[in-house]
């Protein structure tokens, strides 16, 4: 129990603070790490905690406090939550001390636009590591697509695709 | 509610207020358990226009640091939003206030997930739940992956990082370590 927790805290501490560019750019990291390096549990288990944790309010990412529910119950939990938010928290106050000396200056910018193409790439890697274990069937397939594309082309709320995509779901069709 | 003129800082009516730690707290406790599917927009509502906690200018600046730094940016700009008014207590309370409701809540539906997850509809309506998120994320990684064709040389390391992340499953932190210096180098070599 102890080493797991260990390990929760030493994952998701590192996590933390390579989660540039937002939450998700870690998402396939924590999949790699909690399925095939760990065996916590199936990709697909972690592809249903990612879509409840979409489905509920709050930060981006509520995946982690699910992750650590999942394999150490509250203490796991506790120690996710402290070992995602805490690192990335301390370097912001210590960087809220020197952001108004390093603001204007062109490294900054330089390293801004440079980090880009790195978050884009491992966007685009959640979105493919997700829809591999999330769709194993052709109406499954079909959700997704239609999200995806109403989502890039209209301005709906994510929470309605979420709940027809659920609905579709729960009618069985094309699952067996 | 008042309209926030788009330069607040020049209108002289318009002035900031001071929040005590327990408005930290639960002004963040409802950011946490409205927000749905991206906080930002709620966020800058609440902080800018409804409790004029910042000024547009400030908010902008506060959140350009946030997006720089690792971590999710609301979570940042509630550390340095909290943090600018009361310190360390301050922050703390931004912090749990944002993430104590989102947290129950997800227990409970993981909780649901754990009793019934081999109950049929409810294994169907999770696969249809899952597959929309998947949705979701690909729309996500659409419009971050977009702005790229104004910087072409960068598109071959997000590719590179794409395709070595999702299909040859390497690390985070090495393949940081590499391409972050690389993507660097091509900035500065093109003048992006």
């Amino acid at each position: 129990m102890t080493s797991t927790l260990l390990s929760l805290a030493i994952i998701f501490t590192q996590l933390s603070l390579l989660a540039f560019g937002g939450g998700n750019t870690i998402l396939p990291e924590m999949q790699r790490q909690v399925v095939d390096v760990h065996h916590w549990m199936t990709a697909e288990t972690f592809s249903s905690l990612f879509a409840l944790g979409q489905a509920a309010p709050g930060p981006n990412l509520m995946v982690v406090t699910l992750v650590g529910w999942h394999v150490a119950g509250w203490m796991g939990v506790l120690v996710t939550t402290l070992a995602k938010f805490g690192p990335s928290s301390i370097v912001t106050i210590i960087a809220l001390f020197t952001w108004e000396r390093f603001k204007d200056k062109p490294w900054r910018r330089l390293v801004q636009v440079a980090i880009m193409p790195i978050t884009a790439g491992l966007f685009l890697a959640s979105a493919v590591v997700i829809t591999q274990a999330s769709v194993h069937t052709w109406v499954l397939g079909g959700i997704t697509a239609i999200c995806a594309w109403l989502a890039v082309t209209t301005r709906i709320h994510p929470l309605w695709l979420l709940a027809a995509g659920s609905l579709v779901g729960l009618s069985g069709i094309g699952q067996g | 509610m008042p309209s926030t003129p788009l330069d607040t800082d020049a209108d002289p009516a318009w002035q900031t207020v001071t929040p005590s730690v327990r408005d930290l707290f639960t002004g963040f406790l409802m950011l946490g358990l409205t927000a749905f599917g991206g906080a930002l927009p709620l966020a800058h509502r609440m902080v800018v226009d409804r409790h004029r906690w910042l000024t547009n200018a400030e908010f902008t600046d506060l959140l350009g640091l946030c997006q720089f730094l690792p971590g999710g940016n609301i979570i940042n700009l509630s550390v340095a939003i909290g943090m600018k008014f009361h310190g360390l207590r301050g922050a703390v309370s931004a912090l749990l206030g944002l993430i104590a409701a989102p947290s129950l809540i997800v227990i409970a539906l993981g909780t649901v997930y754990d009793i019934y997850r081999d109950d049929p509809h409810i294994r169907h309506l999770f696969a249809g739940l899952a597959a929309a998120a998947a949705g979701l994320l690909i729309s996500m990684a659409i419009r971050i992956t977009l702005p790229l064709r104004q910087r072409k040389p960068l598109i071959a390391v997000a590719a590179l990082c794409f395709v070595g992340v999702a299909f040859l499953r390497w690390p985070l932190l090495p393949t940081m370590l590499v391409l972050t210096p690389l993507s660097i180098l091509i900035t500065w070599r093109f003048k992006l």
